[in-house]
């Protein structure tokens, strides 16, 4: 095929966009250093007064070389790294890292139900952790403080109940492959089941306060629309999907862990306060996904407290593979993290503990992509509005 | 829609030496294929009403080690309403010389959200995309020398004065 310059003659379209940009426009640096952002993030907008004619985003910041770690140390030394990335849902992370070694082991369908029970426990519990502060950022980037407080003030019970099972507050390394680093320890299902009473009218007063206020209505509403052809096409997932219409969640479609036992709906963007995938859906679905967390968290906690009770014997180490050495092979994982479809990419020779390749796809990198998208023509607060509802954590973005 | 159907499928259209290979080896096949033809295969995969792939999971840059000198790039595909999954591959030799890159027909056509996985192989790996509109690096500053993720890669000492 002819090579074809399709910006000549400009080498690439962000030489020709800054380069063709009018006297009247100015560029502007929003970030890296800027609280919106949501870490090192900077944008470079080509704005016309308050208008933006066009975001182009600059990521990398926050490079930690993860993929060449990956390829540096074996499949059990990585789960910190892979912990790393996504730092407010780490047990997400480090459980798709794990289920991708253990099917390529094959030993995915040895793993005892009490443990996949409690992976998926401290996944959900993670999960909501990491909505909640969505969602209380989020008020602060629209100009409500107290929401935000709200939501620390909760999360703080999730973080003290991982502290407790892990011994870290945010960065746990628990679930290793083949089991996990200790059993929950006594008392934690109790602790949990009290949380969980004490969380469910948390969440109405949260509803009362920001998702239906008038003035967080009139910012979010109709703004950063995102149709859900664009959204698919530009490998939008998680959260960002679902509230442009589809009923997409991967521990449906794959049915991995514990999952298929589950009972839970997947809640999507119905366009309720305006149009079907603006930033008020985006955050209605993470509102209503934390109810089903909640859901699921129940249904574990039952079955935990029931017929998967704690015995003494149980050893959550037991089946521990003292080498991994997966045999020749690639792999594509993917699981749903809170952000969305969260991919390790394996290759594997067979014969070394290290892998040969690791490629992370992580749900923020993709979703990102699509803001010059839905940024042409909003005006720079609605920007900042746009940049909170898409919800990346830089760590993974940048990996 | 079947492993075999899709090849059925891609055979039919594009002549049978579109396959190079395949790869039955893992827990997912995958097919290699004609790294010339890669942009018009991945077309036919996401337009075809019986295949639909609509949803590029990941693609992935890829160095196959010193010793063969290959590169080459992995495209995971996922279809939505099928709910299928996918690998393709294209592979090609490249001697690692400084003055050219491995380069392959770059997809962005397809799906948009390959723009920046290929922008993030070019950085890592060194390879070129073809009629790619955006091809700069993403993840390491403009200036950095060397692609970190090639098996031959060695660390610069300084970058603008700075020990690395």
């Amino acid at each position: 095929m002819e090579m074809q310059n399709v910006n000549a003659p400009y080498k690439t379209r962000y030489e020709k966009l800054i380069a063709e940009a009018k006297a009247t426009e100015m560029i502007l640096n929003m970030g890296p250093q800027h609280p919106s952002t949501h870490g090192v993030l900077r944008l470079e907008l080509i704005t016309d007064g308050e208008i933006v004619k066009e975001v182009i985003p600059h990521v990398g910041y926050l490079h930690r070389c993860f993929e060449k770690h990956a390829e540096n140390l074996t499949y059990q030394q990585t789960i910190p790294f892979a912990d790393r990335m996504d730092y407010l849902a780490s047990m997400n992370n480090s459980h798709a890292w794990v289920m991708g070694v253990e099917r390529m082991l094959g030993l995915d369908k040895e793993i005892p139900k009490r443990i996949e029970y409690i992976r998926v426990l401290v996944c959900e519990l993670n999960r909501i952790g990491s909505h909640l502060i969505a969602l209380g950022t989020y008020g602060i980037d629209i100009g409500a403080f107290t929401p935000f407080l709200w939501c620390f003030r909760d999360r703080e019970h999730i973080m003290n109940m991982l502290e407790w099972a892990s011994g870290s507050r945010m960065l746990y390394n628990y679930i290793w492959v083949g089991g996990l680093f200790y059993d929950l320890p006594v008392g934690f299902e109790e602790r949990c089941k009290e949380f969980v009473d004490y969380f469910k009218p948390k969440m109405k007063e949260l509803n009362e306060l920001l998702t239906e206020n008038q003035i967080f209505i009139s910012r979010t509403a109709n703004v950063g629309i995102l149709p859900l052809d664009v959204a698919i096409n530009y490998g939008c997932s998680g959260p960002m999907l679902r509230a442009s219409g589809l009923k997409w969640d991967l521990r449906r479609v794959d049915e991995y862990s514990a999952y298929p036992e589950l009972e839970f709906d997947i809640p999507i963007g119905k366009g309720e306060m305006g149009t079907t995938g603006d930033c008020w859906d985006r955050f209605k679905v993470r509102i209503d996904e934390i109810e089903q967390s909640v859901k699921m968290i129940e249904q574990c906690l039952e079955r935990l407290m029931k017929d998967l009770k704690r015995t003494p014997d149980f050893d959550p180490r037991a089946k521990l593979p003292k080498k991994i050495v997966p045999k020749a092979q690639d792999y594509y994982v993917r699981a749903e993290s809170p952000r969305g479809e969260l991919g390790y990419y394996f290759i594997t020779d067979g014969k070394s503990e290290i892998p040969k390749r690791v490629k992370a796809r992580a749900p923020s990198f993709n979703n990102l992509h699509v803001i010059s998208e839905i940024s042409r023509g909003v005006l720079i607060a609605d920007l900042i509005a746009i940049i909170g509802s898409i919800d990346i954590v830089l760590g993974e973005l940048d990996r | 829609m079947s492993f075999d159907e899709i090849k059925n499928i891609l055979r039919e259209k594009f002549g049978e030496e579109i396959i190079v290979a395949e790869e039955l080896t893992g827990l997912q096949p995958a097919l290699v294929i004609h790294p010339e033809r890669i942009a018009e295969v991945c077309l036919e995969l996401r337009n075809n009403e019986h295949t639909y792939f609509d949803f590029l999971s990941s693609l992935s840059g890829v160095d196959y080690g010193v010793d063969e000198n290959m590169f080459g790039v992995v495209y995971h595909l996922a279809s939505i309403p099928y709910k299928t999954q996918l690998t393709l591959k294209v592979k090609k030799y490249h001697d690692r010389s400084r003055e050219s890159l491995p380069s392959f027909p770059s997809v962005y056509d397809v799906w948009k959200t390959a723009e920046w996985h290929e922008r993030e192989a070019f950085d890592l790996f060194g390879i070129n995309f073809e009629n790619h509109p955006d091809l700069r690096r993403i993840l390491l500053p403009d200036d950095w020398d060397g692609y970190p993720l090639r098996k031959d890669y060695k660390v610069q000492e300084y970058y603008h004065g700075i020990k690395v």
